[in-house]
């Protein structure tokens, strides 16, 4: 591999995140995952209609969000008694019980951070799809970054689960409309992350600004 | 390691060059002495390495092992069914949830709330005294480690959220309650500080010690 030594910055090669490596870009094809010959890690993934694609995905996912909190997940019927609880139920919860640590944390998984993540990915894609720069780009990239590891979605679907089973033992328990809405944002929220290839939104975002 | 894989391995070290960790953007040295340290496409201050690396790791790794023990210890909740109270802890639940047939989620919550936690604290603790020893073995594998211990991390948190589904939505005063105990706190602590200690820890530690790119930093 030849690199000039004098370049400032550039697109043609880059290292891996993992071990450092160099690799040329253009080693890795439209459609293709690229991974790092040395370490194995993914290094990016080049997707056709990348941005639109992951616009459709953040626009559908940020749909089902909005349903996803207007109805009941579970609901919950003890000798005539009935209860329900909405996604944003349990943080308020924790945080009422004293638990405020807790409270946080649940909300900031559970609701902040994988709607934070929709609203990024629309307001970045949506402004590039209609031949306009977005306001913070930058920002948007690194919180797009930053949010990731914290939007814990998939995760609480799971302790829905576990709930319910657990509930089970002495109650009847009922699956909520939401819990759906809230299962397919799921689903659309990584498929966005999955079809959007960044090396895509740059050289957009490039375009845009000659 | 032969010739012609010798000869391919340049890194981005090597070449006076750092990758944005945020848009891995490829800048020079050279740049960023003139230009400021400051990746020119995101705005994301850049780093050779992740800043003080180890130092991050090894503490956080060390707070983590330290509230394991009131994760463990203490109930993380109590449900109180026709005045009779039940509590329990993180492995009891497991032990409940087996002891009722549910094999399944049990096996489930016992590998997210009980394997996950002990298997990152100790495969952190061996990646960071791997580099901190300078250890050359395999280092494919432990970057491989690394990799599943940070996948792995975020997945504990079920047995917070399922704790929050349930004092949400059983309050029922007299039939039925259910409320958080303290071990719930320390065991969310654990969490969260374990998938700190996976981000400051910086993998291509790992391969520094290969011989080229050393220079740290
Ligand atoms: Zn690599
Ligand atoms: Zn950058």
């Amino acid at each position: 591999m030849r690199i000039d030594r004098h370049f400032t910055y550039t697109e043609s090669h880059m290292a891996c995140p993992e071990c450092d490596l160099l690799h040329l870009v253009s080693d890795i094809r439209e459609g293709e995952q690229g991974h790092c010959i040395r370490c194995g890690a993914l290094l990016f993934v080049r997707h056709r209609n990348s941005l639109d694609r992951a616009l459709a995905f953040s626009l559908t996912g940020l749909s089902f969000f909005i349903l996803a909190n207007l109805f009941p997940l579970l609901t919950f019927e003890m000798e005539g008694q009935t209860e329900s609880n909405r996604l944003i139920d349990g943080a308020i919860a924790f945080w009422q019980a004293g638990y405020w640590e807790l409270g946080i944390a649940v909300f900031i998984f559970s609701v902040f951070a994988p709607l934070a993540v929709l609203l990024v990915l629309v307001t970045l894609l949506l402004p590039l799809r209609l031949g306009r720069a977005p306001l913070f780009v930058k920002l948007q990239i690194r919180l797009l970054v930053f949010l990731k590891p914290w939007a814990m979605s998939e995760i609480f679907i799971l302790g829905i689960i576990v709930a319910f089973v657990k509930l089970q033992d002495f109650a009847d328990v009922g699956i909520g409309l939401s819990l759906f809405a809230f299962i397919l944002m799921v689903i659309a929220t990584v498929m966005a992350y999955l079809t959007l290839d960044t090396r895509a939104l740059w050289a957009r975002l490039e375009e845009l600004a000659v | 390691m032969n010739g012609a894989q010798q000869q391919a391995r340049l890194t981005a070290a090597s070449i006076e060059a750092v990758s944005c960790h945020i848009c891995n953007l490829l800048v020079s040295d050279s740049y960023r002495r003139r230009h400021g340290n400051i990746c020119p496409r995101c705005g994301t201050a850049l780093h050779r390495r992740k800043p003080d690396s180890m130092s991050r790791t090894w503490a956080l790794l060390i707070a983590a092992a330290i509230l394991y023990v009131p994760a463990n210890v203490y109930p993380i909740l109590t449900v109180v069914s026709f005045g009779q109270p039940t509590t329990s802890t993180i492995i009891g639940g497991v032990i409940e949830l087996a002891a009722g047939g549910q094999w399944v989620i049990a096996a489930v919550v016992f590998i997210a709330s009980v394997f996950v936690p002990i298997f990152k604290i100790l495969a952190l603790l061996f990646l960071a005294l791997s580099v901190q020893l300078k250890w050359q073995a395999r280092p494919r594998a432990r970057t491989l480690l690394y990799r599943f211990t940070e996948f792995i991390g975020r997945w504990s948190m079920i047995d917070i959220f399922m704790i929050s589904i349930l004092i949400a939505l059983v309050k029922l005063q007299a039939l039925a309650t259910v409320t958080a105990g303290p071990g719930a706190i320390a065991f969310a602590a654990v969490v969260i500080i374990t998938m700190f200690a996976a981000m400051t820890f910086d993998p291509r530690l790992i391969w520094d010690t290969e011989g080229m790119g050393d220079d740290g930093g």
